[in-house]
């Protein structure tokens, strides 16, 4: 942001050279704290933050593509079982007779499970090219019935929706990311299977964090957003308006099968969905959509803190709630985890949408407004 | 033939009660070009006090009172919600409904806990054979009242005050506006007879004819259904609601015989794909055109 606006003469340096040593100083911190939490917190808050990853990659993709480029999808569900079962086949043992596996280094399957994901993203580009707004978002809700079906008919690829099939476990460089293979010990702590994948998930959501930033502050994020705010115009300027698509289209599947490999590692089954509503269904489309505009459409940091509220709130109520006794009620009626945050993040579009377009993303900027705003007002007098 | 023959009377029995609902997303449409993702939420609401009111009302009365607080609560999700965001466009509003449907829906799910009753009991007894064809009561009745609330509805919408001055605002709604016409009056309008339509439709849904189930969240899904029938007839066109609808049942129905039945659910919705591909604001709908 600063970089783009043009440089005043006297003070901004100085100024800059105070506020990018304490940004950096706070990502450094960001990224202590995560690398140093296996440490101190346990298994089940582990697995809970694994989910909120999940959530993040998932979300960062979406927002790429709706935010950004403009386009509204519900078929993030389906890219997600796309990149699951893409990963389970491909590192799948060769020799199960139910089902297709191709043995494959896990590494190399969940690369080729997110390149298989970009390509059916892809290959959806013809038709998400001609649509627009409203017709494309119930467009892409054909994929994820597609997805239902296939679960159901290919079980030789999925393992059907009764038993589903267990996935490879992932390895990297022949290191197992489970309870198996050498013992660590770091300060006195065991790192097993959940610490091993936490570290795991922590480097995919920074790698998807990165690359989402740079393709946003890049001339590709320009040309989305270009096509997002008017395809004439667009088209004018020179931007290939069904090759932005496209690409965000293939990207943003990316992301998503990269999220779904998560899953798919996280319940350690692929099991695919008897009803639209499961896994791979409706609801968790909108739970990403929630999480895009809860953060704000289009900002990256903005998707992270959405995902972490809507995947994070089931979870960290399950957490608590067993310490605390809520939601003893059991049998039909009951109020469960899962159902109160999916209250809140039903009420939370609602109010963000009414009250604040620009989602967290755009109180955050407010709040380091406030910080900056003495500044920013002297650099205005002094650029006038 | 005599199978293909039933099927299409079943198709057109169900492509009745999709019609009625695709006419709701349609009139929501036309008004204000929002896309009400909640409709779904709104059948559930109206069968669900159908089921509550049942025993003390009588059937009849509970279906008055489904039908009206349907249309009711859009009524007020409109007055409350969408009238007062003026500044949030058609497409940030489309995503306001996604997140009252989850509220709504979850709501009506967990109070049905795990019982699943059925509405229809008014005259789902015994169908009735003609020839070698079975007619289904739910169908019939569903046939009989969406002809009588379409054709109603069409003749308002040509004749009536309102009708003129829906069409004008969907024409160019600052125009209409210019020219005295209340807008909120009709978009009120609107939503109120989506609702009311959503209403309708639950009572044929939850039935042993039609779905073969009862009110639960798969009611929801059906009435998700509705929305591949008003975006192939095209999104704001009444007649192409009617025509979706039809579509989407045939669909529905041929598919679940000659194909499979888990594949009828996805076949509505590639029939939709395929149409879009061809034509892409729908059979029916009006083309945006941008100049370069």
């Amino acid at each position: 942001m600063e970089t783009t606006t043009p440089a005043p003469v006297a003070t901004p340096p100085a100024r800059r050279s105070t506020a990018r040593p304490i940004r950096a100083a706070a990502w450094i911190a960001l990224v202590v704290l995560l690398a140093a939490l296996p440490l101190y917190i346990d298994t089940a808050w582990l697995k809970a933050g694994q989910y909120m990853m999940i959530g993040a990659v998932g979300a960062i993709g979406l927002t790429l593509l709706t935010g950004q480029a403009g386009q509204l999808s519900l078929a993030h569900a389906f890219f997600l079982l796309v990149g699951a079962t893409g990963y389970t086949v491909l590192s799948g043992p060769t020799d199960d007779d139910r089902v297709i596996g191709l043995g494959l280094d896990p590494g190399l399957a969940l690369i080729g499970a997110v390149v298989i994901s970009a390509l059916v993203g892809l290959a959806f580009a013809p038709v998400a090219g001609r649509l627009r707004g409203i017709y494309l978002g119930v467009a892409s809700l054909s994929l994820v019935f597609l997805g239902l079906y296939f679960g159901q008919s290919l079980d030789a690829l999925t393992g059907g929706t009764s038993t589903g099939r267990t996935p490879a476990t992932f390895e990297l460089f022949g290191f197992p990311f489970s309870n198996g293979g050498p013992e660590i010990e770091l300060m006195g702590v065991p790192i097993r299977a959940a610490e091993r994948i936490w570290y795991l998930f922590l480097i995919l959501t920074a790698i998807a964090f990165l690359l989402a930033r740079g393709a946003v502050r890049g001339r590709v994020g320009r040309s989305w957003r270009a096509v997002r705010d008017n395809e004439a115009a667009a088209t004018a300027m020179g931007v290939g308006v069904a090759r932005a698509k496209a690409g965000a289209f293939a990207v943003s599947s990316a992301f998503a099968g990269l999220a779904g490999v998560m899953t798919v590692l996280w319940f350690d089954i692929l099991k695919p969905d008897e009803s639209e509503y499961g896994t791979y269904g409706i609801n968790v489309s909108i739970a990403f959509l929630a999480m895009v505009i809860i953060g704000g459409l289009g900002s990256v940091p903005g998707a992270v803190v959405g995902a972490l509220i809507v995947h994070g709130l089931p979870q960290a109520l399950t957490l608590f709630s067993g310490d605390l006794g809520w939601f003893s009620e059991t049998g039909g009626g009951g109020l469960t985890p899962i159902l109160v945050s999916s209250f809140i993040y039903g009420a939370a579009i609602v109010v963000v949408v009414l009250f604040e377009p620009g989602g967290l993303a755009a109180i955050g900027r407010r709040l380091t407004g406030l910080f900056r705003a003495r500044p920013r007002e002297i650099t205005r007098e002094e650029t006038s | 033939m005599e199978t293909f023959l039933q099927l299409v009377v079943n198709g057109v029995g169900k492509g009745a009660v999709f019609a009625l609902l695709a006419l709701g997303f349609v009139v929501i449409f036309k008004a204000t070009e929002v896309v009400n993702f909640a409709h779904g939420s709104l059948v559930l609401v109206g069968g669900y006090l159908v089921v509550v009111t049942r025993d003390s009302l009588g059937w009849v009365g509970a279906a008055v009172v489904g039908i009206v607080s349907a249309g009711l609560l859009a009524l007020l999700v409109e007055r409350l919600l969408l009238s007062r965001s003026k500044l949030a466009d058609a497409n940030s509003l489309a995503l306001l409904t996604i997140g009252l449907d989850v509220i709504i829906t979850e709501e009506i799910v967990r109070r049905l806990g795990v019982t699943v009753p059925f509405l229809g009991e008014a005259w789902d007894a015994q169908p009735i054979q003609v020839g070698g064809l079975t007619l289904f009561r739910t169908h019939l009745v569903a046939i009989g009242v969406g002809a009588v609330l379409v054709t109603a509805f069409f003749l308002a919408f040509r004749y009536s005050n309102w009708g003129v001055a829906m069409r004008a605002q969907a024409e160019n709604r600052e125009a209409a506006a210019l020219m005295g016409i209340r807008s909120s009056r009709v978009t009120a309008t609107a939503w109120l007879v989506a609702g009311l339509l959503a209403g309708v439709a639950v009572l044929f849904i939850a039935t042993q004819d039609f779905s073969g189930s009862g009110l639960s969240r798969g009611t929801h899904s059906i009435a998700l259904a509705a929305f591949p029938a008003a975006i192939l007839g095209g999104l704001d066109s009444t007649a192409g609601a009617v025509v979706g609808g039809l579509v989407v049942g045939l669909t529905e129905a041929l598919s679940a015989q000659y194909i499979s039945f888990d594949f009828s659910k996805s076949a509505v919705f590639l029939v939709m794909l395929v149409v879009l591909v061809v034509r892409p604001s729908g059979l029916f709908g009006t083309r945006e055109s941008t100049r370069v």
